[in-house]
């Protein structure tokens, strides 16, 4: 009866979360859903930066450089190839995911700050790469997708879907979360079964792990790649909404906001990152709301993030954790 | 090429190169110092010491000269920094490595939003501590402003290894930092220490500011951006753990930054950070735990 009632109350938040997602669009200003599909895409890569650093140990301060190869991916292959953006979006997933591989092998020697150092290293030095190679990525103009690939650019000037139309805003809104939700829930189904308590026990202890027969290196490279195909594709969606990419776009405090976002989300759980998500993206915002004054939104947006830390020291999914447990082990308890 | 070597030039490169190496060793100390006490690197650190600059500045601009507005600001860079620790960084002692982290995150943004809230965010110059005129060492000309700089800071290491190696309070210090539980068994005030900890290493990232603006001619609230970089790698290259390794690291990386800069093309000065940076990873993947590091036992 109690799992019965378990099972039902999952059922009806999951269709509660489709249908915010669904319908949220329609009560928002069609600028404000770009918005709203900006922080989707921030949602996927913190999706990604979780499985690594929440759930595998290794502290990656250099997402923002993954994200920058699935952007630049999907940038070259719409203006140089003639791709349309939106097909773009996997091979960016699979390229980030690459990089991310190899990103992970500094891991299988380096731990703790001193891989968080090699990862930060790559995100710093990244843009000034993008700039020195610029016959191959536009250099310091970037690429622009509305001045020379107009025709890729989905949904300009309205799109219809299976004979819905709606305006380009929404359909980025919708694109963006869909792919969100599908990983969302494919991390899901990773850190429920084998792999993530594979990637949890490298994170607990390493050593307990490999005792264990867990492969250590398979195990880390494997959260790195993932990861980074989660980086890839939040950065393809990025660089679509914002039909521009240029070495700015994915600066080392991209990388700082997806981290930011993953501690405030909760790592080592998946539910709050989209709280997470809508903090990174929606506290910048805010704080100029406050004043425009120089420094105050710098200020405020620095204090709101150590006053949420002070208060939920384990982020947003710890607090749902501690909120949810009573109900959860009185519905799995047998009276 | 190598026949066209001018030893005079590469005599002043590396001094110059020593010079900012020293400028970044202070730094990268004081993120030692609490790396070792609280086990987070202060992301904030570089811009507190912007913050002091910036104090120096003002103290500067109402008649202070320049010594005495030198020693002022240390100081109050010092109370600084234990008023932080006791505000920020307290509520969060207890919290996960990665939580403390982002509160640190969070502290550059507040201190570069009150910066720029009591000075308007525009060029701004200091009066330098030492004379930029050239002295003649053995033929070759260095610039008095780069030896000064090396003295102060390799001055200011001895001093703080002195006050960690001969005080009791340095004792309490080390104690503090390295076994928590038993220090407090001991009667030393334990979460005191970190917050003196604190107000040590944002003195000396005062000291590092007030070096690093004159050298840069202007400045402004971005000065120490560059510098915390480099500092944070020169603290990695030497072994995070390590102060010897933190000087000695930061000062190779200075010549090495240097050198490069001046001798390989392509390099020039926008690759100069990339490229250092590239070579530290390499050496990290030969000594995972940096030159000075020692890699730990433990019992599982």
């Amino acid at each position: 009866m109690r799992r019965a009632l378990g099972i039902g109350l999952w059922v009806a938040m999951v269709i509660a979360g489709l249908a915010v997602f669904l319908l949220l669009p329609h009560f928002v200003s069609d600028f404000h859903s770009r918005d709203l599909a900006q922080a989707g895409a921030f949602f996927i890569a913190i999706i990604g930066l979780n499985l690594v650093t929440g759930y595998t140990g290794q502290i990656s301060l250099g997402h923002g450089a993954l994200m920058a190869i699935g952007g630049y991916t999907t940038a070259l292959l719409v203006v140089h190839e003639h791709w349309r953006d939106v097909w773009t979006i996997p091979l960016a997933g699979i390229v980030a995911g690459i990089v991310g591989f190899v990103v992970g092998l500094p891991a299988l020697r380096l731990s703790g700050l001193y891989l968080a150092l090699a990862t930060f290293a790559l995100a710093v030095a990244l843009p000034d790469l993008i700039k020195k190679f610029s016959h191959f990525t536009g250099g310091t103009d970037g690429e622009n997708f509305l001045a020379s690939a107009p025709k890729q650019v989905t949904g300009l000037g309205g799109i219809t879907i299976f004979g819905h139309s709606m305006t380009q805003n929404h359909f980025l809104y919708y694109l963006t979360w869909s792919i969100g939700i599908i990983g969302f829930f494919l991390a899901w189904l990773l850190v429920r079964g084998r792999a993530g308590r594979t990637f949890r026990s490298v994170r607990d202890s390493e050593v307990a792990a490999a005792s264990s027969g867990v492969n250590l290196a398979a195990t880390k490279t494997v959260a790195f790649a993932l990861s980074g195909v989660y980086a890839g594709v939040g950065g393809a969606l990025y660089v679509i909404q914002n039909e521009i990419v240029d070495p700015l776009s994915f600066t080392v405090s991209v990388s700082i906001l997806i981290l930011v976002g993953a501690v405030v989300g909760g790592l080592g759980s998946l539910w709050g990152l989209v709280l997470g998500a809508l903090f990174v993206e929606y506290l910048p915002t805010i704080s100029t709301h406050v004043s425009t004054r120089p420094g105050v939104p710098d200020f405020v947006y620095g204090a709101a993030i150590i006053v949420v830390m002070i208060l939920l020291p384990t982020g947003a999914g710890g607090l749902i954790q501690r909120l949810v447990r009573p109900l959860t082990s009185w519905l799995y308890t047998r009276p | 090429m190598l026949l066209a070597l001018d030893w005079t030039q590469l005599a002043q490169q590396t001094v110059i190169g020593l010079s900012s190496g020293g400028t970044w060793a202070l730094l990268a100390l004081a993120i030692v110092l609490i790396y070792r006490s609280t086990g987070v690197i202060n992301f904030a650190q570089g811009e507190m010491a912007m913050f002091s600059v910036f104090i120096a500045w003002s103290l500067v601009n109402h008649g202070l000269a320049f010594w005495a507005a030198f020693f002022l600001t240390i100081a109050i860079s010092f109370a600084g920094g234990v008023a932080v620790e006791r505000v920020v960084i307290r509520p969060v002692e207890a919290a996960p490595v990665l939580t403390v982290v982002i509160v640190t995150l969070g502290l550059l943004f507040v201190v570069d939003g009150a910066s720029k809230i009591f000075w308007s965010p525009e060029r701004r110059t200091i009066p330098n501590a030492f004379s930029t005129r050239p002295i003649d060492v053995a033929g070759v000309a260095f610039s008095i402003q780069d030896l000064g700089n090396i003295a102060v800071s390799l001055g200011l290491v001895v001093l703080l290894w002195g006050l960690f190696r001969y005080t009791k309070l340095g004792l309490a210090l080390r104690a503090a930092a390295g076994n928590p539980d038993e220090s407090r068994l001991l009667g030393i005030r334990v979460s005191w220490m970190l917050a003196l900890g604190w107000g040590l290493a944002a003195a000396l990232g005062a000291v590092s500011g007030m070096l690093t603006a004159p050298a840069l001619g202007s400045f402004d609230q971005n000065l120490m951006q560059p510098v915390l970089l480099y500092a944070i790698a020169g603290a990695v290259l030497g072994g995070i753990e390590s102060p010897l390794g933190a000087v000695v690291g930061s000062l190779l990386l200075g010549v090495f930054v240097t050198l490069i800069g001046t001798y390989v093309g392509w390099v020039g000065t926008t690759l100069r950070l990339p490229v250092a940076l590239a070579v530290i990873l390499g050496v990290l993947l030969i000594r995972p735990t940096g030159l000075f590091g020692r890699s730990e036992a433990r019992r599982v």
